[in-house]
């Protein structure tokens, strides 16, 4: 497997080719933007599709409509273009079309600035658009992973009908490490039994969203669910570091699980009992293995970008009131001497 | 009575039966008498069974009364977010070679929420059919004004009539997109009464003409009654039609290109491996990767000057050197208020195994092309660490047992005609200070390999890169002799 250097937005375009996404449909965003120079270079290299968009709202249009036929399809954003784009999604997820989406988180709120923050995780991780639907979820924390975990995106996307967010961050997208390339490029099949391609095998399908009858709607609502239900009990994944003796553990996704495992290595040396706990699905959220690690009576510190959104869910996996928190904002990493402070604190 | 209703004059294009509908009426629309949509509905669904089109069709359902087209018209079905249907209809388009996209939609959906759309999706000449519902209100929703509201026309939201000093006037569509190059017909035509609507039928045979043909974009605005809405009986409706909306909307073929238009034809995706490893290089470009080895302890490099100096393509480069030599390495652009025209650094970390944090607050090395470079991260060099720096910057007072090496790359580049080289002498001058685990052998090769687009340049860069690392030497052996002489 050869490998070379790349940057973290470059990795996204690498995976989904290899993954055999055949179009690009964005706009341009920082810190997302070299996802789309890197689409505008390579896709059409081999006849694959890229427009750049007029807008966020209608590159998520376009990748309904793309969608809508079958094809593998991809956009990326950041958190004031995720905001715009939570209409398209909503109507994504409601008729049931497999999409991928990139989210480089920027910082918020509003404008905010171009520096790193995992502060999209409630619109992202917690649906964002109108209606009762979930996105699938995955958050890597490497230049690999950005490749690795959007080719496993246009899978679950396909295997679930259902959008799929790549939540990463500004530091993500830049950073520049080893990337071992694809073993194998997928060659993507059609399912003409929902796509609308225009062809005679698939005249007679509908993509929609729409249902003026209650009770159908309701049934369709209650599909969904099971299908999240299905999600969270199959595609739960996540990684430990040295948790099999800790008293604290730490719980930290993305790039900020980089910055934790360096501190649990740290933490170690002074004797402290650490470990490190990283959800690499936010949704479906490793529920189940946080409260298994929660009767074993460690505590827990969250260690993200924003104002503690993941906390939320670890106190409703675990049952636990006193979740502890580590966090930054406005584009600043988490210092691994706060989380060192914090761990003496709690121990 | 359900079993006594049929449908007039035949059917071609349209379901025999709506059992998407549902309900008791089988074979009636939705729609309300008199209502537009079931005329354009009928023309639609003429031309693409006569034009042998309907396997290829696929129609954009929108917010309005049209969402439901789908129980109706005989093809393929997407229903779409309000305004966004050009958008979608792209996606399809771009997807589907093949595929005949038709955006159908009404005017508060086309003119006004989704006006950007329609005219990027007209301005790159899709291959789309827009048939455009110009009733001049919001039909669903409940008569609120639309965009082609008519002045003095009431509506649900201009109960005094739409007042153009407070509302604007009627947008007209066909000369808003007459105006730009890629569209290739456009035209207006009017369902007001049979003499129009055999005009409507023939512009509409003619834009899905162009579809089959893959040509391009077509408009064709229809001037539409809405009866329930405007509260007008069926004679007021067309008279309403007839002479105040085609006073404010004339009716006209605004232009046709369909004879020099060529067919838009996109290739077929590649989706070999084979083609992917040679777009990006990585059979003439591959390494081992990194391999782990716990001798090796981890250096953090921080480069940083000005932008245009070449500060982030020195940290690639010297991530490259080290990464051929089978380390872990990461290469991280900090971000700052100063991102464009002030200073500009990044963070290289080389490890002997995988690296937690790519940014680090305490750097092993620093390389300062500036003074503001050399003041701002010097007081982060932990003791044993090196500070390089341009020997521009002037004296520096290194803190305590950090060793400071002037180098005076910025002299050595333009002694060579080549300012911008800077960043090649200093990375020359690292090379030297050894303590990377580098060899000068993969330092010399990453720095060709960051030339690879102007492999005319490596010469020159080489040779600046030997002076800068002669440089180091010099001033390290000078250090080390006065050392001496001290001691």
């Amino acid at each position: 497997m050869p490998a070379q250097l790349i940057a973290g937005n470059s990795a996204v375009i690498i995976g989904a080719m290899y993954a055999g996404c055949d179009c690009f449909f964005g706009y341009p965003i920082t810190p997302a933007s070299e996802i789309l120079h890197e689409a505008s270079k390579y896709f059409p290299m081999v006849g694959r599709k890229f427009v750049q968009a007029e807008s966020e709202e209608a590159a998520i249009n376009m990748v309904y409509g793309a969608a809508s036929t079958g094809h593998r399809v991809l956009t990326a954003s950041s958190g004031p273009g995720m905001s715009l784009k939570q209409e398209g999604i909503t109507y994504i997820a409601g008729a049931e079309l497999p999409c991928v989406i990139v989210d480089i988180n920027r910082a918020g709120p509003g404008l905010g600035n171009i520096g790193p923050e995992q502060s999209d995780y409630n619109q992202v991780v917690k649906g964002g658009g109108n209606g009762c639907y979930n996105n699938l979820v995955l958050a890597p924390n490497s230049v690999q992973e950005m490749c690795d975990l959007t080719m496993k995106a246009f899978d679950l996307a396909f295997k679930y009908r259902n959008p799929v967010v790549i939540l990463a961050d500004g530091v993500l997208g830049h950073m520049v490490e080893a990337l071992k390339f694809p073993d194998e490029a997928y060659t993507p099949s059609i399912d003409t039994t929902w796509a609308v391609c225009g062809n005679h095998e698939t005249r007679p399908n509908l993509v929609t969203s729409i249902e003026l009858d209650f009770s159908k709607m309701e049934k369709h609502n209650f599909k969904l669910q099971d299908k999240y239900q299905k999600i969270r009990e199959n595609e739960v994944q996540f990684e430990t570091y040295m948790i099999g003796d800790a008293e604290i553990v730490l719980v930290s996704f993305g790039i900020s699980s980089r910055i934790a495992k360096s501190v649990v290595d740290a933490a170690r040396k002074e004797g402290l009992k650490v470990g490190l706990f990283r959800p690499i699905t936010l949704f479906p959220f490793p529920s189940k293995e946080l409260k298994a690690l929660a009767d074993t009576g460690c505590k827990f510190i969250s260690i993200e970008m924003n104002n503690g959104m993941m906390r939320e869910d670890i106190r409703l996996a675990t049952g636990c009131a006193n979740v502890d928190l580590v966090c930054r904002y406005g584009g600043r990493l988490i210092e691994l001497e706060d989380i060192m402070k914090k761990i003496k604190e709690v121990a | 009575m359900a079993a006594k209703e049929r449908i007039i004059g035949g059917h071609r294009g349209i379901h025999d039966q709506f059992p998407r509908k549902g309900g008791a009426a089988i074979t009636a629309t939705h729609y309300c008498p008199g209502c537009g949509h079931g005329i354009l509905h009928k023309l639609i669904g003429e031309a693409t069974a006569d034009l042998d089109i309907q396997d290829r069709c696929v129609i954009m359902n929108p917010v309005g009364c049209s969402v439901f087209a789908y129980y109706y018209l005989d093809c393929g079905h997407v229903q779409v977010a309000h305004g966004r249907a050009p958008a979608v209809a792209t996606g399809i388009s771009r997807a589907e070679d093949d595929a005949i996209a038709i955006s159908y939609q009404g005017d508060g959906d086309l003119a006004s929420i989704g006006l950007n759309e329609t005219i990027q999706a007209a301005n790159r000449g899709e291959k789309l059919a827009v048939f455009f519902i110009n009733n001049s209100v919001y039909g669903m929703t409940g008569g609120q004004m639309a965009p082609t509201t008519l002045i003095g026309e009431v509506t649900a939201t201009t109960p005094r009539g739409r007042d153009p000093r407070d509302t604007g006037y009627p947008i007209h569509m066909c000369e808003l997109l007459d105006t730009l190059k890629a569209p290739v017909y456009i035209e207006r035509v009017s369902l007001s009464d049979i003499d129009h609507i055999r005009k409507a039928r023939k512009a509409v045979r003619n834009a899905l003409q162009i579809q089959k043909e893959k040509k391009g974009y077509t408009f064709v605005e229809f001037l539409s009654p809405c009866p329930t809405i405007l509260r007008l009986d069926a004679n007021g409706v067309e008279k309403f039609l007839n002479e105040q909306m085609e006073k404010e909307f004339p009716l006209k073929q605004f232009r046709d290109k369909s004879n020099e238009a060529d067919p838009i034809v996109r290739r077929p995706s590649d989706f070999t491996k084979a083609s992917l490893d040679r777009i990006f290089g990585i059979a003439s470009d591959s390494a081992p990767g990194a391999s782990p080895d716990l001798t090796f302890k981890a250096k953090n490099v921080k480069i940083a000057g000005f932008g245009g100096q070449g500060v982030l393509s020195m940290g690639l480069a010297l991530a490259q050197a080290a990464f051929s030599t089978g380390r872990y390495v990461s290469w991280y652009p900090d971000y700052g208020p100063e991102q464009r025209g002030g200073t500009s650094n990044c963070t290289v970390v080389i490890s002997g195994e995988p690296i937690g944090s790519p940014v680090t607050s305490e750097p092993n090395i620093l390389v300062a092309f500036n003074r503001p470079s050399l003041e701002k991260f010097a007081p982060e060099i932990r003791g044993g660490g090196i500070i390089l720096y341009d020997t521009m910057a002037g004296d520096y007072q290194a803190p305590d047992g950090v060793r400071i090496v002037p180098i005076p790359a910025l002299k050595i580049a333009q002694g060579k005609g080549a300012q911008q080289a800077i960043n090649t002498a200093m990375f020359g001058a690292l090379s030297e200070l050894g303590d990377l685990g580098i060899s000068r052998e993969s330092f010399e090769k990453a720095l060709a390999q960051s030339f690879a687009k102007k492999p005319k340049l490596v010469p020159l860069n080489l040779e600046i890169f030997k002076l800068g690392s002669e440089a180091a030497r010099k001033e390290v052996g000078a250090k080390l002799k006065v050392a001496v002489v001290a001691r």
